[in-house]
């Protein structure tokens, strides 16, 4: 009981000293730090505006990709796939979680990067360079590789989650929808997704605030400018990868409008996090089969 | 084509769809192992293993301070979140059918999806703000531990689940207290899970980086003292990603290569003890189902 009321308490008593520490820059600032967009060490002038964008964005991206092919792989993983094949299949997508950030981004700067600004950003300019994301040339440290290395993080997530709760779907619904005579996919989509959309949608909140709070490896690809730029082939910058690049020497104001945007990242990863398991936890305990334990 | 063929070329094509989603997210795991694989490998040699980082560029420089250091900063955080985490996990599998255990609980599944970063700066705060000791391998450690802690205490908990209840009614009508019952019966019967749990825990924390950037800093010497800054591997990886000299990026991706092969390694164990019993891994990765149908 005492340990367990103390990691309890501990975060919080740790949140409160954060908030100490980020004291300066909160008195500074005010809650104009949201709203401000120049990050300037020289000036001392510190807002959060640019990273905020820049997080939204690179998340947006990910989730862009990363959801619909973790549906599609946790569809044929608790629908299609041979039952002898699941397991190790899913095994081998849980290695991917496993692979740590670092690498994640050493691989992206040494492997996808070339890729990326060889064929596929100057295609996307060609198509889509009208619009104001695929503006101007890229060198390849840009939002845009920071969002797919994202998307593929995110992937063993959402699928592990969206994979259970579509295990959950009772099979009476499948041989119901099956003795209609529909085919594999009316059952699954008609059946099983609408079934468990509750269930995955909670697995892409969850995925959300993976690709929110990701550091390394967006740091590593993102290009590391203060700038806010709608293009994707610009770079930027996200909250995460902004506290990463300037811990080493921060000081004083710096420091401190450094811890709140990391209480910022704090209060946001919560409310994500929290969300997520409500979504989840309200989908599994509508399903009577699951209801076991004590 | 009529209305039964077009149904069934459009189940052929969701099918293959599918299909196609699982290979595409195969492929990055398979070209990331075999580009570390690749050009890690060259690098590798006992000097490389043995000798300390300089940061120069130099012949004769090695990673030996950075393996030497992960595998400390890892060690002092299983000794601070193991048993923070077991007892965690005891108390709210055994006594944590009230508010309070509900509490705790999720929580626990809230921060085991925590962005490592900010755990990191949680850590910052009491070590090197409140306590003062500094950038040091102790501020590090108890920020791997704070991500540990709430793995090691699910795990632990759905282990102890598993227990039949059978037991605990058994020992309680011979007049075991309480206590004596958790420990005797319970924690032996459920002891695979629970090192299952620390395993897994491990293994999570030994590729996190972006905590030890803001708390264990670097150094490039032998340093034991837990008061100190210290080397590790994936911040070898981040120091060496971007450098100009080849001998440097070939040392970051022999670090990469090394700090893979311990993150799978263990990964791969957990696995194989979870294979080893079947018939109650299986319940156990199940029963984080039941764990979100309580009443979280």
């Amino acid at each position: 009981m005492a340990v367990a009321t103390l990691s309890l308490v501990l975060v919080w008593l740790l949140v409160l000293r954060m908030v100490f520490d980020a004291q300066q820059s909160i008195a500074r600032f005010g809650p104009g730090f949201l709203t401000g967009g120049i990050w300037d060490t020289n000036r001392d002038v510190y807002g959060a505006l640019p990273f905020i964008f820049g997080t939204l964005l690179t998340t947006g991206i990910a989730v862009l990709i990363g959801v619909p092919l973790s549906i599609g792989i946790a569809t044929y993983l608790s629908e299609l796939a041979p039952p002898w094949l699941r397991s190790p299949l899913s095994f081998v997508l849980e290695l991917l979680a496993a692979v740590p950030s670092v690498i994640y981004g050493l691989w992206a700067m040494y492997a996808l990067r070339p890729v990326m600004v060889k064929s596929v950003e100057p295609f996307l300019h060609s198509i889509l360079g009208w619009t104001p994301f695929f503006e101007g040339d890229s060198v390849g440290l840009d939002k845009f590789v920071a969002g797919i290395i994202l998307a593929i993080m995110i992937i063993p997530t959402i699928t592990s989650v969206s994979k259970e709760a579509m295990k959950a779907v009772p099979d009476s619904q499948r041989e119901a929808a099956l003795s209609l005579g529909a085919t594999r996919y009316e059952t699954t989509s008609m059946a099983v997704l609408s079934y468990a959309r509750s269930g995955i949608f909670g697995a892409c909140i969850l995925g959300l605030g993976r690709a929110v709070g990701e550091t390394m490896a967006v740091t590593m690809t993102i290009g590391n400018s203060n700038r806010i730029s709608w293009s994707l082939l610009d770079p930027g910058q996200t909250m995460a990868s902004l506290i990463a690049n300037n811990w080493g020497e921060a000081q004083g104001l710096q420091l401190s409008a450094l811890i709140e945007m990391g209480l910022v990242l704090f209060v946001i990863a919560l409310i994500v996090n929290a969300f997520a398991r409500l979504m989840v936890g309200r989908f599994m305990k509508r399903i009577p089969s699951t209801g076991g334990g004590l | 084509m009529n209305r039964y063929q077009y149904r069934r070329t459009k189940n052929a094509l969701a099918s293959c769809l599918a299909l196609a989603c699982v290979i595409l997210a195969l492929i990055p795991l398979v070209y990331i192992l075999a580009e570390v694989v690749m050009k890690g490998a060259p690098a590798l040699s006992w000097q490389f293993l043995t000798n300390r980082t300089t940061g120069t560029g130099e012949p004769g420089e090695g990673i030996g301070n950075a393996i030497v250091g992960t595998l400390l900063l890892v060690f002092y955080a299983a000794l601070i979140g193991l048993p923070i985490g077991i007892l965690t996990g005891v108390y709210v599998s055994e006594y944590g059918n009230n508010k309070f255990g509900t509490t705790v609980r999720f929580f626990n599944d809230v921060l085991a999806n925590f962005p490592s970063i900010v755990v990191g700066l949680l850590a910052y705060a009491l070590v090197v703000s409140y306590l003062n000791v500094g950038f040091s391998l102790i501020a590090g450690s108890v920020a791997l531990a704070i991500i540990m802690i709430p793995i090691v205490a699910n795990t632990t908990e759905e282990a102890l689940r598993m227990v039949p209840n059978s037991l605990r009614e058994g020992a309680l009508a011979l007049g075991v207290p309480r206590w004596k019952t958790v420990l005797k019966v319970i924690l032996v019967n459920g002891r695979a899970g629970v090192v299952t749990g620390a395993l897994l825990g491990i293994a999570r924390i030994s590729g996190e980086t972006a905590p030890l950037l803001l708390t264990a800093f670097y150094s490039n010497y032998w340093s034991l003292s837990p008061t100190e800054p210290v080397a590790s591997l994936p911040l070898t990886i981040f120091r060496y990603y971007s450098s100009p000299s080849q001998v440097l990026l070939q040392q970051a991706w022999g670090a990469a290569l090394v700090l893979i092969l311990m993150v799978l390694a263990l990964n791969i164990s957990v696995r194989f003890l979870m294979w080893s019993r079947t018939g109650r891994s299986k319940a156990v990765r199940k029963t984080w189902i039941i764990r979100l149908s309580r009443k979280t």
